[in-house]
């Protein structure tokens, strides 16, 4: 890998991230983007905690994480689409988010068809082998002109 | 002998004190700066328009997560709402201190009608199915007219244990 492309991959991750007020706002952080698939983590905040009593960041805040990593992997899909709304989204819930850890979400955009991208993710937190969430959603497409 | 009834400013401020300690010591609600209006034992949450909750600055639209989260929000206060209201009307409930549990979210699907335009968003949950175990609760989310919904969600979650 080359240092021009780092630092070009650097440059979309940043600018993708800018262009997304609230995923600035929760500090997401886009590490990988690349043929229908995206990785975006999000640091712990107290901020975004749900439940005073243990800590543990909202499920409110895990959904922005998905849905936002999500709609980065349909805008990554190699069929190039010019913009993506989400039409639904679905999110199970597998355990909570340890307090103080990083969430992590890597999204796939599985299938497109002429209008509609269909996307699976997972979020993780420090032991990768016991998934946060996971989600499904079906996301809108919009083609740029032939 | 009849006991007279309690006066109503004693009951609006015994329920809004219940209320906003429900509230209030979420963050993640204050960040989102949700507020909750009360009618009776009704409940409409109010997510007043910030800049900060913009996920497309060109249509603008709302962020479909703060959408998502505005909607999982209300389902959780409503829910928990539900839960002590009995405990509330009859008196059980030390306001100061209630000893709250939140209802921990199993899954939530969020259907997206319309774009959530730069202006404030309600939202009402409604309590279809609430068990020992589990609760399955609908919300519906709008914004300038109640039967243009820009969002409508179903969650299922599991219930505090009582016990203890």
């Amino acid at each position: 890998m080359s240092e021009t492309t780092d630092s070009r991959r650097e440059m979309i991750a940043r600018k993708f991230i800018e262009a997304i007020p609230h995923a600035g706002e929760l500090g997401m952080k886009l590490s990988e983007i690349a043929d229908g698939k995206a990785t975006i983590s999000m640091a712990y905040d107290k901020r975004l905690v749900g439940d005073p009593e243990t800590g543990v960041i909202h499920g409110g805040a895990v959904s922005t994480l998905m849905d936002t990593c999500a709609g980065a992997a349909v805008m990554a899909h190699p069929s190039s689409p010019v913009a993506t709304a989400t039409l639904d989204l679905r999110i199970d819930y597998m355990r909570s988010a340890t307090p103080g850890e990083t969430i992590t979400a890597v999204a796939e955009c599985y299938h497109v068809t002429r209008s509609v991208a269909f996307v699976r993710a997972t979020a993780v937190d420090g032991d990768p082998s016991r998934p946060v969430a996971t989600a499904t959603g079906a996301f809108a497409l919009e083609r740029g002109k032939p | 002998m009849i006991r007279k009834p309690e006066p109503v400013q004693v009951v609006k401020q015994r329920r809004d004190a219940a209320l906003q300690t429900l509230i209030a010591g979420v963050p993640y609600i204050q960040f989102l700066g949700i507020q909750v209006d009360r009618r009776g034992d009704e409940l409409t949450a109010i997510l007043p328009y910030a800049d900060k909750l913009i996920g497309n600055p060109m249509l603008p639209a709302l962020h479909g997560g703060v959408t998502a989260a505005f909607l999982e929000v209300t389902a959780i206060v409503e829910l928990s709402w539900a839960m002590i209201w009995d405990d509330l009307e009859a008196g059980r409930l030390d306001e100061a201190a209630p000893s709250l549990s939140f209802p921990k979210t199993i899954d939530f699907t969020i259907d997206y009608l319309r774009s959530g335009l730069p202006r404030d968003a309600y939202a009402r949950a409604r309590v279809n199915r609430s068990g020992r175990r589990f609760a399955s609760v609908h919300v519906e989310a709008w914004q300038d007219n109640r039967n243009r919904l820009i969002a409508q969600g179903t969650g299922h979650f599991l219930m505090p244990s009582r016990d203890g």
